[in-house]
């Protein structure tokens, strides 16, 4: 318990637990579909069929669905999809975008003004919708992954959150290491990098995020279902019902063997769509408010 | 406008600007002097590093994001794709007489607007009282773990979110389940486009009002702590501290992005509508960027729809503008500063 100050008094006992079940409340308001959700995709056939529906008491788990899913087929390439695009957009996103910010974050450089405007006038519009898909395809990119990739490589939003965080870092650290005659690449490499973790840990999972979660670059884009990330196919097989026909799953099962209820299977692809971020988050989290928001507000 | 793009919230949509026009301003000091003094030459030579930096951002925002808005001018031709851009035949403002007679246009805007216009009143103030609440809370473990818990699903996809609310509200859905099993009919109000426009406000509200409240979070650790000490020491209850205190302290944040919402009028998100616009119906759930979608890419009409995006993107710029221009007359900085 901490301290309180010594004027605020102690909260009543009424107020203390309307707070407490507001918190809990909310709390459980996020995590009991994602429970229901993990839960079901664990279940047996029987269970699944006892509860009607979504399994809320735990009985006995299977990880059968997982195993059709992950034994190839649909599922299993859009989940090799999905990462592959994050983690070469990430790559790619991350890179450009750190660079850029640092070559943006010393004013009066050479046409620092005029490249800085070109980023910030991209918050007032976007562009457009029916001219994107036209470069799009005149580039050929329809039906590449690339699609997915280069549109939103850059986000301007992202740029200057990473600008402004540089731009806090004492000019003397870094004028110091340019008398000793360090290019800015190096600066950059071993100076401010280091200094800048917690932000670029946030960027990046903004960045990844952004792609792991693409869906309509993907719908827009993308004719052929074989390069179909997990969102789509999550909306496909789950949202819209369509059925997963065994093989297209994965392989035919081993005779004699039965299917995982198909409830078990669509909820474990949305588990497996939510997997990355809770996995990823917790390390991210901490440094939200102090990496970004912070930074960002001080300018 | 594309999905791609990461999703900020609220938070970011404020203080990234922000930031970017206080260091602009330092950025011009600097600019002024060093100009008058280094010859271009010598200037190149001193930041060519930190300009090839730069070029790879801005070879990337100009091909993907300004090179499509030249593409904006099919919206003055009868285009096609097999013509081409060069060579289809220009048709003036024809495309947009059509777009103005057109009813199912003024439907989506008419969606759009009220969409907007309910969330205003049911989505926005309840990131304010969520993290007054969480400023609340004073153990700092259990406020990081609550935190952490509602700012999660700002990262999910809206086809996770919509997915989950159909497993929880849907026909054969939690909530249709324990009516049933109580033996009442069971509901679904997945498909329902009276209580549709509720439906989308909930499903906003569980995503991103815990993200919401960063901003105002950060606002509220801003307020100097001496300020409730005084007022207690005057005699102040716990709630005249937060109506007196609190409160005035996040009006400056409030008002903006109030006045920034209403800028962006014209966009409530479009995968949240585009996922939910066939169980719903197109009465209900057709929103400006869906009736550009469906318009063009499944009949065809590649300049009515070019049109409608223009229309849309330029109402909604002269709107960002008015209400940055508002922003300022309340002393905020917006989204740019005023020069």
């Amino acid at each position: 318990m901490t301290t309180l100050p010594p004027w605020a008094e102690r909260p009543s006992r009424a107020g203390g637990l309307v707070k407490g079940l507001l918190l809990t409340l909310i709390t459980l308001c996020v995590l009991f579909p994602i429970y229901m959700v993990v839960l079901t995709s664990l279940s047996t056939q029987e269970a699944v069929t006892e509860a009607g529906g979504l399994v809320t008491v735990p009985g006995e788990l299977s990880f059968a669905a997982y195993g059709e899913l992950f034994s190839g087929g649909v599922v299993s390439r859009s989940v090799m999809v999905s990462l592959g695009v994050t983690l070469v957009g990430t790559t790619i996103s991350l890179t450009v975008t750190v660079l850029a910010a640092y070559g943006l974050s010393r004013p009066g450089s050479l046409l620092h003004r005029p490249m800085l405007f070109l980023v910030l006038l991209t918050f007032l519009f976007g562009p457009g919708m029916i001219p994107s898909y036209l470069l799009i395809s005149s580039l050929g990119l329809i039906d590449t992954y690339w699609s997915l990739i280069l549109p939103g490589a850059v986000a301007a939003f992202n740029l200057v959150v990473m600008r402004s965080f540089f731009m806090n870092i004492p000019a003397e650290v870094t004028d110091s290491a340019r008398v000793d005659g360090a290019s800015e690449f190096r600066i950059l490499l071993r100076l401010v990098l280091p200094m800048s973790k917690g932000v670029t840990a946030v960027i990046g999972l903004f960045y990844a995020v952004g792609y792991w979660n693409s869906f309509f670059n993907a719908v827009l884009y993308l004719n052929d279902n074989a390069k179909w990330p997990l969102q789509v196919v999550l909306r496909q097989y789950v949202l819209q019902g369509q059925s997963l026909i065994v093989g297209q799953t994965g392989n035919t099962t081993i005779a004699g063997q039965p299917l995982p209820p198909s409830l078990a299977i669509q909820m474990a692809i949305v588990v497996i769509a939510l997997l990355p971020v809770l996995f990823v988050y917790p390390f991210v989290q901490r440094h939200f408010t102090k990496g970004v928001i912070i930074g960002a507000i001080k300018g | 406008m594309l999905s791609d793009r990461v999703r900020t919230g609220p938070a970011g949509d404020l203080t990234s600007p922000a930031g970017a026009g206080t260091s602009k301003d330092v950025g011009k000091k600097a600019a002024r002097t060093s100009r008058t003094r280094q010859p271009l030459s010598s200037r190149l030579k001193r930041d060519w590093q930190l300009l090839l930096m730069t070029l790879p951002a801005i070879a990337l925002l100009l091909v993907f994001h300004y090179v499509p808005l030249l593409g904006n001018v099919i919206a003055f031709q009868d285009y096609s794709p097999y013509v081409g851009m060069k060579d289809s035949p220009w048709v003036g403002l024809s495309n947009f007489q059509w777009l103005l007679l057109d009813e199912s246009f003024w439907d989506a805007t008419l969606n759009t607007l009220s969409i907007t216009a309910f969330q205003l009143i049911f989505y926005f103030p309840v990131p304010i009282m969520l993290a007054v609440l969480l400023d609340s809370v004073v153990r700092p473990r259990l406020r990081l773990f609550v935190q952490g818990i509602v700012y999660m699903p700002h990262f999910f996809s809206w086809v996770l979110v919509v997915t989950l609310f159909q497993q929880m509200f849907g026909g054969a859905g939690v909530l249709s389940q324990t009516l049933r099993n109580q033996g009442y009919d069971g509901i679904d109000l997945m498909t329902n486009p009276d209580t549709f426009i509720a439906l989308v406000t909930a499903e906003t509200i569980w995503k991103d009002a815990g993200w919401g409240t960063i901003i105002f979070l950060a606002a509220l650790a801003a307020i100097n702590q001496n300020l409730y000490e005084a007022a207690a020491v005057d005699g102040a209850s716990r709630w005249r501290r937060m109506w007196h205190i609190t409160l005035p302290g996040l009006r400056p944040i409030i008002i903006l992005l109030l006045i920034l919402r209403l800028g962006e009028a014209l966009n409530v998100g479009f995968e949240q509508f585009f996922l939910q616009r066939d169980a719903v119906g197109r009465d209900a759930a057709e929103v400006l960027d869906t009736f550009v979608y469906w318009r063009t890419l499944l009949t065809g009409e590649w300049s009515y729809g070019a049109a409608a995006g223009l229309v849309k993107g330029l109402v909604g710029l002269i709107l960002i503008l008015v209400a940055n221009k508002v922003a300022h007359r309340f002393g905020e900085d917006g989204i740019y500063k005023r020069s």
